[in-house]
């Protein structure tokens, strides 16, 4: 019957819509992971999630310093695995200016009796603070390596960028202190 | 005979070697194993998401019983917690998506003129991967860790501390992903190439339609969900951290990742939906369906808008103004395209010589329904007020609102509305309107209650609950239990409708219009071997 017009039709390959497809999938199942340095990038970029900013020493010495501003910077800790830990700001609190390099600690000791690797993130609240508050040195840079029942004091150096917003005269700086996931 | 050549079966496979348009289906249980037949894979993910229909509801009782007075008295809570993650999981994986699947095997070639599906093969194993991979998921409620417990969300590091069972969802899952991501491609790949000459895109019907965007949407989404669960599993077992602060990941970004995904989820158990509405209105208003082409963008549209409003199910987490602004503004945009469905079909019934047959009642019930599910989405899409109705019974009820009276509705009005194509026999009419009257009644009854004890501020995922909130949860269940077994009724229709009853005609449908009513009833093993001429009559604009 209509086999005539039929065959004048080029087959259409299945094969090639299919693979496109694929394509498509495996693009989107790479793009699942590819979230992950956007995610962290977007985070550091608009300060979102507490990521606090990152800055070397050699900028500090050039950067203006606000005189006629105060801000308090509080300092908090949390342990994330209970019992094994003792971790604590040395200082609770301290008033800042902006464009100031300051210094300060945290005490930790390890309470178990084996030897332990940990590892602190932090967070800075407000969330519209976050990117001006500008480390140039961190414990929570690198793991920390603990003794059975060893303790130290750790050090942070920190400045707060003179953009910060205005309506900002409070800053909470907190220290979440984690086992380090490798090891058993 | 090109186009048609490429998808019958290689001769050797059945034995066949001449009379295709002739020869019906191999004998036996084999024929169900090995079949290639687009009706017959139809037929199989049915039967499954009916079966899967049944678990999930079983599931959804033992919740209500518990749920029927305060206090723990049925089930322990942990068993409880893996009830509601189950039955979520069953319902979306197993009875919503494998059931919009198997209409979609039955229904687009028929509705196109196309002889089978594009890849008959890789829709056979489409399938028979589902089978095993729910079975690996319902072994998990038997392990002495018990099934998965911390939602179908699998938020971490909650879902990081399940038991045994982690691994073996976690499988499933990704089977269940390459199920459906094999499935789209085949629908994708039969509407771009095995339509005849003259059925141009515009002219295709709406189910196709909302079949190919959905498709889409299928394969850009469930392989990020993949991603996930492949994080969650290199971060349990490979010591990868992804999600866990210890290592210097976020559990915050899993929840993006997952709504990235979660949310066109939504849209592919509901767009189909959309489809089959547009299919049985104009059927029995007895006329063309109101402004198609408006029907096609607002569908395209849902399905981009879907993209970029994720975060919505977010606004709890400490977003920043900004993003709350916009994943608000953006998911009430939603609301346009969905509003222009809706009037559409208020308009295409508007002076039609309407008939309310079962599938027009549950079409109406449907978008009747649907609507008050999606108004409810609206008040959870304001910010401010969303941080009150967060993760309380207020979004249960939204949910199944647009879940039940809607996708569910849809998928029993398009088993009326095709049973008789599919079995050469009318269904009994009076027993399909009672099963539509006595469902409607409880399924008010189960979840109307839930805005109210939602808006009162009761949680959900929690088995017990304060003294305030027990009469209004005592009618639920009620209704729970009516609705539940008033489905035995869906069954029982449908088993009397294949053994016999009243011989259906070829059209079936007075107003029916479209290729799948221009071969008789039952439709046979094989349809439209040589492509039909597409005439006026025979589509559906």
């Amino acid at each position: 019957m209509s086999q005539g017009v039929e065959a004048a039709r080029k087959p259409p390959s299945h094969g090639r819509v299919a693979g496109k497809m694929l394509l498509l999938a495996c693009a989107m199942f790479g793009f699942g992971y590819l979230m992950v340095p956007l995610y962290n990038i977007i985070c550091e970029v608009t300060g979102l999630n507490g990521k606090t900013g990152r800055v070397s020493a050699s900028a500090i010495v050039a950067a203006p310093v606000a005189e006629d501003r105060e801000i308090i910077v509080e300092f908090t800790a949390s342990v994330n695995q209970s019992g094994s830990w003792e971790f604590r700001p040395n200082a609770k609190t301290m008033i800042v200016k902006p464009g100031i390099l300051y210094h300060a600690s945290y005490h930790a000791k390890n309470l178990s009796s084996s030897a332990v690797v940990a590892q602190a993130t932090p967070s800075v609240t407000p969330f519209s603070a976050a990117r001006y508050f500008n480390k140039t040195e961190c414990f929570c840079f690198t793991r920390q390596s603990f003794e059975p029942g060893g303790s130290m004091d750790m050090p942070l150096s920190f400045v707060i960028d003179e953009d910060i917003p205005i309506n900002v005269d409070r800053v909470t700086l907190s220290y979440t202190f984690f086992r380090s996931p490798d090891q058993s | 005979m090109s186009s048609t050549d490429v998808t019958h079966h290689a001769p050797e496979e059945h034995g066949h070697d001449h009379d295709h348009g002739e020869h019906g289906p191999a004998k036996g249980l084999m024929r169900w194993v090995t079949t290639t037949n687009h009706k017959d894979i139809g037929t199989l993910y049915l039967w499954f998401s009916l079966i899967m229909f049944f678990i999930g509801g079983a599931m959804a009782l033992i919740i209500r019983a518990e749920l029927f007075q305060p206090g723990i008295q049925i089930v322990d809570p942990m068993f409880f917690n893996s009830m509601t993650t189950m039955h979520a999981i069953v319902m979306i994986f197993g009875v919503v998506m494998p059931a919009f699947v198997g209409l979609a095997n039955w229904m687009i070639p028929m509705m196109i003129g196309a002889p089978d599906m594009a890849l008959p093969r890789l829709n056979n194993w489409s399938f028979w991967i589902m089978p095993f991979a729910f079975t690996i998921m319902l072994s998990t409620l038997f392990m002495d860790s018990g099934g998965p417990a911390g939602g179908w969300t699998l938020y971490p590091p909650l879902v990081l501390q399940m038991g045994d069972s982690f691994a073996f969802v976690i499988f499933a899952i990704h089977f269940l992903g390459i199920s459906s991501v094999m499935g789209s491609i085949n629908i994708v790949a039969t509407i771009f190439n095995m339509r005849p000459p003259g059925m141009t895109f515009m002219k295709m019907p709406m189910f196709v339609w909302t079949w190919l965007i959905t498709a889409y949407l299928l394969i850009a989404t469930i392989p990020v969900f993949a991603g996930a669960v492949t994080m969650l599993l290199t971060d349990r077992f490979f010591g990868t951290s992804f999600f866990s602060a210890a290592g210097g990941g976020d559990p915050v970004m899993f929840q993006h990742i997952f709504w990235f995904f979660g949310h066109p989820e939504v849209y592919i158990l509901i767009l189909p939906a959309f489809g089959i509405v547009s299919s049985i209105i104009p059927t029995f208003a007895r006329k063309p369906l109101f402004g198609y082409d408006s029907m096609v963008y607002a569908t395209a549209s849902i399905a981009f808008l879907s993209f970029i409003v994720w975060a919505h199910h977010m606004f709890t987490t400490g977003m920043p103004l900004a993003g709350e602004l916009f994943f608000m503004f953006s998911t009430m945009m939603i609301s346009v395209p969905t509003g222009v469905k809706v009037f559409n079909w208020v308009a295409t019934m508007w002076r039609g010589s309407m008939s309310f047959e079962t599938p027009m009642l549950f079409a109406i019930g449907f978008v009747i329904m649907f609507t008050i599910g999606g108004l409810s989405g609206l008040m959870l899409a304001i910010t401010p007020a969303d941080i009150q109705y967060h993760d309380t019974y207020f979004v249960v009820a939204h949910f199944h609102y647009v879940l039940v009276p809607g996708a569910i509705y849809s998928l029993m009005a398009a088993t009326y509305y095709w049973l008789p194509k599919w079995t050469g026999n009318m269904y009994d009419e009076k027993l399909g309107k009672l099963h539509f009257w006595i469902s409607t009644v409880f399924v008010n009854v189960l979840f109307f209650p839930m805005h109210f004890v939602g808006l009162a501020g009761m949680p959900r995922r929690i088995p017990d609950y304060s003294l305030q909130f027990a009469d209004w949860n005592m009618i639920a269940t009620i209704g729970a239990f009516g609705f539940g077994f008033s489905q035995l009724m869906f069954v029982y229709i449908i088993v009397k409708c294949i053994r016999g009853g009243e011989k259906a005609t070829a059209e079936v449908w007075e107003g029916a219009r479209g290729l799948e009513w221009t071969v008789d009833s039952p439709a046979p093993y094989h349809t439209f071997e040589t492509a039909p001429t597409i005439q006026p009559a025979t589509i559906t604009r």
